[in-house]
């Protein structure tokens, strides 16, 4: 786990700061997508050892959802995005 | 008498006193010293016992890695255990005990595991304590506990304060020797933030110790003068008592402050320890090197001690460890430490030498015998000779203290705690730090370059290096120039040949030799296999002293390069750390924030019993004159509701306010149930569910205008829903226009409930609350008399006559007080938590109590109410699948006692009258349970298969717990006015 996050919005920050959703890789399937594509987003997530995305949020700054991109295991932190932004481009 | 005071020398104030004791014992020493240097001033050498066999144990070192002198200090509250000596700064009025004997230091009736120690080899414990099973907890556990004593803690509250801090820096230096100090003037004098942080009370680091003169002056005159530069430097911070433990990610480092660790009587006004986060862009490590012990026959005898640690005693003490010192080396330093003792005028008895043919120049006069071995040492609570083997010929020298040096271990457990493995140098016979990137440089003796020459040019080089890269210009400055020095090299001797006794290897966990041959043959000779078997390097200590020579000999008996065997894994923290400074100052009642009710105060003056809520404080009961529990305070208060009014404090209920053209939209999108289509000054129920379909959280949602919602969420989810909401409409939904912040802490709101409500209301409400006017479910900005504008809500989660009324949160005092003023002819009362609860219960209302997140909609009886006709909703999708619509789920049914007089718990769980108790028979489960003083018996929401299909059926309430079976029926989960007629009037 990074010890600093440089939020978009606020600048460098200790990770305290931070709560983790989790996997960012899943979007909401359409409401008529099929059970397996629901089945997937409710109950998956990928659990990688190396790079990752992952749903922050900024509880104790800006209150922003954003997409961490990390290493699960050098703990380096290559990007962090305003979930929204990310959204709007997809999810990717 | 033999460890003694100097006459002169050392860099202690010899012109004043401290007074201090050992044991009870009044002793002496001078500002300056370390406790132990004052205990051997004071010739006092035994300080302790050794952890398995309690065999008497004297001073080694002079600073973190001492393994033995391991001291309690201070009484009571304050007692401060596993205090090392070696670093404890003395004080007037020190008080230090000994540890792990009994009854005295000196007499230990635990050393008898001396005799029985053939028995106590490695793996002891696994082999010894495994059966059988029942005797660990009561036999076994208790005697390991009493007799593997170190320092006991103490129960009561520590009266001390801590803090912790940021701070940032450009360059942080960890060590202020030789290495240390030049890189901080270096990168000091070249603008760069330095911070220059040293575990030491005293800076300077070896220089303190050193003879060699540098600028043709004394070198403890050369770090002054470079501590009064970097004094003056404008951002130069000198962090003195300051221990850095851990390299976190980002380049932060934990180090935690000793502010008040060596006064007698520490301010309140300051913490006594501060821990802090140190921000640095780079970092320079110049932690100097560890002298390493020699393993050899009775290594362990107080008087046994490492040379450079005598060296350290003499020369910044000025204290000598014996009268006649004998030096056991592999290399130069013996003979360094040996010349530096003979001009303090103490005797060398010998200087033993492990190589063929050492090149070096002993002190005039004193004996060097050359490929020799130590094999045995004389004494008993402290050493008075030595037995020394070359060539197959033993001899006895006389002596008073041994020193030991077996060469240099640079200390680099910071820079291996992330995951670096030591990388083993062939030329240095030692393991250094890998390549590490920019963030952390090692420099100095840390990275193997041990003369002091060398540290001043590393420490210079790096740190300009660093300034550089950060884009600052250094100026070059020359180098200090050097006096003659000792040549640092040895030759690796790992374990002294022909031990005629043990010889130890871990110092404080008795570890010696054998036993590491022990758990090689036992198949446990990977490193970190020994490490557990045997317990070496896992006392306080971690093994600063032991683990290289525990590396060495297992690459020893088996034939292979201590590369191969490696070395155990570095974990912060570099030294022990007090859970107090951990913890900071959120501890006790600041452990977590206290959130307070804008009505705290009123609930207080009508007599409140308190309960912590999540981070509430929330009123449980209005106890009055006569009450005598908390069950006759509520039954009155749920009767008082019933027949009249109340008023119950409900601010803590999360509030939202929610805008924007999407608002309804996107409420239609997180609860199950519709919202598009709900009118303006309307509130509704709204349920909202996971993803999985399960019910997350409940509330009412009220439309103020038409793109304005004013939201309630529970109070335990109040923080959990904002989330959830912030998540949906950036994440899920950005499209929608939608804003939104939380108000919990904005409304003081009230609920005045019971069938005088209206009346009381009406008096205080300019606008007309009749039902006509402000039927059931309105919501709406009303003026109270006086001209303040709150908003209504006739919501009722007691099923009477009800309203919310929300006020601002610093007017809330106030208006309650003028609502119980104009409410006293009605007879209100206050009400609190509890009698909420049962006016729920009755009513069937749910609350996580029923929403505990395995119940869906439908289990809870909100089948219908979930929209079908909606394409979306959070949960829609998955709440249809199998197993959330099967026909056995546990259904919400009310339940009440067939004999009024028994009691049913929520816990409890549902079997059909005589079934056996088991998990195949379980039926369903108690969620909330009451007395209703309304019915005048318990009555129970109950979670039961197929529920709502078995009214009026029997089940047993199986209740472990409290002992009894209950038998109960089965009935609606609505006890009182199942018409809602009550509510609607
Ligand atoms: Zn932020």
């Amino acid at each position: 786990m990074a010890s600093l996050i440089h939020c978009p919005h606020c600048g460098v920050r200790p990770s305290q700061e931070f709560s983790i959703r989790g996997d960012a890789s899943v979007v909401r399937p359409a409401p008529e997508a099929s059970d397996e594509a629901w089945h997937e987003y409710v109950h998956i997530r990928s659990n990688p050892h190396g790079r990752h995305r992952e749903h922050w949020q900024h509880v104790a700054g800006c209150r922003r959802g954003l997409v961490v991109e990390r290493d699960t295991f050098t703990h380096d932190v290559f990007s962090v995005t305003d979930g929204a932004a990310v959204a709007r481009e997809g999810g990717r | 008498m033999t460890a003694y005071r100097l006459a002169s020398g050392g860099v202690i104030d010899r012109s004043s006193t401290l007074s201090f004791k050992f044991d009870g014992r009044a002793m002496k020493g001078h500002p300056g010293d370390t406790l132990a240097s004052a205990l051997l001033a004071n010739d006092q050498l035994l300080v302790g016992r050794s952890f398995k066999y309690h065999r008497p144990r004297g001073i080694v070192t002079a600073g973190p890695s001492e393994p033995n002198a391991l001291v309690t200090i201070g009484e009571g509250a304050a007692t401060d255990p596993n205090t090392k000596a070696t670093v404890a700064e003395l004080y007037a009025g020190l008080d230090a005990r000994s540890q792990n004997r009994w009854p005295s230091l000196k007499h230990d009736i635990g050393a008898l595991n001396g005799l029985l120690s053939p028995f106590l080899s490695a793996g002891f414990y696994y082999k010894t304590f495994m059966w059988p099973a029942a005797f660990w907890e009561k036999v076994y556990e208790p005697l390991i506990r009493r007799a593997a004593g170190l320092g006991r803690t103490v129960l009561e509250h520590d009266p001390h304060s801590y803090e912790k801090c940021w701070a940032h820096c450009d360059l942080l230096v960890v060590g202020a020797g030789p290495t240390g100090l030049m890189a901080a003037l270096t990168a000091g004098r070249a603008g760069l933030r330095v911070i220059l942080a040293d575990e030491d009370f005293r800076l300077g680091g070896s220089l303190l110790a050193e003879t060699t003169r540098i600028d043709h002056r004394p070198a403890m005159d050369f770090a002054e003068a470079c501590l009064a530069e970097l004094r003056a430097l404008p951002h130069v911070t000198i962090m003195p008592r300051t221990t850095v433990f851990g390299w976190y990610d980002d380049n932060v480092f934990g180090a935690v402050e000793r502010v008040q660790k060596h006064v007698v009587a520490p301010q309140a006004k300051l913490p006594v320890e501060r821990l802090w986060r140190i921000v640095a862009k780079r970092a320079l490590l110049a932690t100097g090197a560890e002298e390493r012990p020699l393993v050899f026959g009775g290594n362990d005898r107080p008087g046994v001690m490492m040379a450079g640690a005598m060296r350290t005693y003499a020369n910044r003490f000025g204290v000598a460890a014996g009268r006649s010192v004998a030096i056991f080396t592999n290399g130069s330093a013996g003979y360094g430490t040996a010349s530096d003792l003979a001009a303090h005028e103490i005797e060398v008895a010998a200087i033993i030498d492990s190589r063929d043919a050492p090149l070096d120049a002993a002190p005039a006069g004193v004996r060097v015998i050359p490929s020799a071995s130590v094999i045995d040492t004389r004494g008993r609570q402290r050493v008075c000779g030595l037995v020394v083997e070359r060539a197959g010929f033993e001899e006895t020298i006389a002596c008073d203290a041994i020193g030991m040096s077996g060469g240099w271990n640079p200390v680099i457990h910071l820079a291996c705690q992330r995951g670096a493995k030591a990388v083993w140098s062939p030329e240095l016979s030692t393991f250094l730090a890998p390549d590490l990137g920019s963030g952390l440089v090692v420099a100095g003796s840390a990275a193997g370059r041990y003369s002091l020459g060398g540290c001043l040019e590393d420490g210079a080089e790096r740190a300009a290096r660093i300034a550089a890269d950060l884009g600052f210009s250094t100026a070059s400055n020359p180098l200090p120039a050097v006096g003659e020095e000792v040549d640092p090299s040895f030759t690796a001797l790992w374990y002294s040949p022909g031990a005629k006794a043990k010889a130890f290897v871990d110092f404080q966990n008795d570890v010696h030799v054998k036993d590491l041959g022990l758990a090689l043959r036992e198949g446990f000779g990977h490193v970190e296999h020994a490490k557990r078997y045997t317990t070496t390097g896992m006392a306080t200590d971690q093994g600063k002293l032991s683990a290289i020579n525990a590396t060495g000999l297992l690459a020893g008996m088996q034939g292979i390069s201590p590369a191969d065997v490696g070395t155990t894994t570095f974990r912060p923290f570099y030294t022990p750390v007090a859970f107090g400074a951990l913890a900071g100052t959120s501890r006790d009642e600041h452990a977590a924030p206290v959130r307070k009710s804008p009505l705290y105060g009123w609930a207080e003056k009508n007599g409140a019993a308190f309960v912590d809520s999540g981070l509430w404080y929330r009123p449980a009961f209005f106890a009055r004159h006569g009450e005598k529990t908390w069950r006759d305070s509520t039954d009155r208060e749920v009767v008082n509701v019933r027949q009249h009014v109340g008023l119950c404090d409900v601010s803590t209920l999360g509030k939202i306010e929610i805008f924007g053209p999407d608002a309804a939209e996107f409420l239609n999108r997180l609860y199950c149930n519709p919202f598009l289509k709900l009118p303006v000054g309307k509130a509704r129920y709204g349920l909202m569910l996971r993803e999985d379909g399960i019910a997350y959280d409940d509330g009412t949602t009220s439309r103020l205008s038409p793109q304005h919602f004013v939201m309630t969420t529970t109070t335990a989810l109040a923080g959990g829903v904002m989330s959830h909401l912030e998540y949906c409409a950036q994440v899920v939904w950005p499209e929608l226009k939608v804003r939104f912040c939380s108000s919990t802490d904005q409304w003081a709101q009230m609920a005045i409930a019971g069938p005088k409500s209206r009346l009381v209301l009406q008096a205080l409400v300019e606008d007309d609350v009749s039902d006509a006017a402000f039927p059931f479910l309105s919501a709406a900005v009303v003026t109270l008399k006086g001209g303040l504008n709150a908003r209504l809500f006739r919501i009722s989660f007691s099923g009477e006559l009800a309203y919310e009324l929300a006020v601002p949160a610093g007017l809330g005092e106030a208006v309650a007080d003028a609502i119980m003023e104009e409410g006293r002819g009605h007879g209100i009362c206050a009400y609190g938590l509890e009698a909420l609860n049962v006016l729920r219960i009755e009513k069937g209302h749910v609350t996580h109590a029923e929403f505990d997140g395995r119940v869906t909609p439908d289990d809870a009886g909100f089948g219908r109410m979930v929209s079908a006709q909606k394409t979306d909703f959070i949960g829609k999708r998955l709440s249809t699948r199998y197993g959330l619509t099967a026909a056995d789920r546990m259904q919400m049914v009310g339940l009440k006692p067939v004999e009024t007089d028994q009691h049913i718990r929520a816990g409890a769980h549902l079997l059909r009258e005589g079934a056996k108790a088991s998990t195949l028979n379980d039926q369903g489960y108690v969620s909330s349970a009451c007395y209703s003083p309304t019915l005048g018996h318990d009555i129970a929401l109950a979670f039961l298969k197929s529920g709502r299909e078995r009214y009026g059926e029997r089940v047993v309430v199986w209740d472990k717990l409290s002992g009894g079976d209950t038998v109960a029926e089965i009935c609606h989960p609505v006890f009182v006015d199942p018409g809602n007629t009550r509510l609607k009037v």
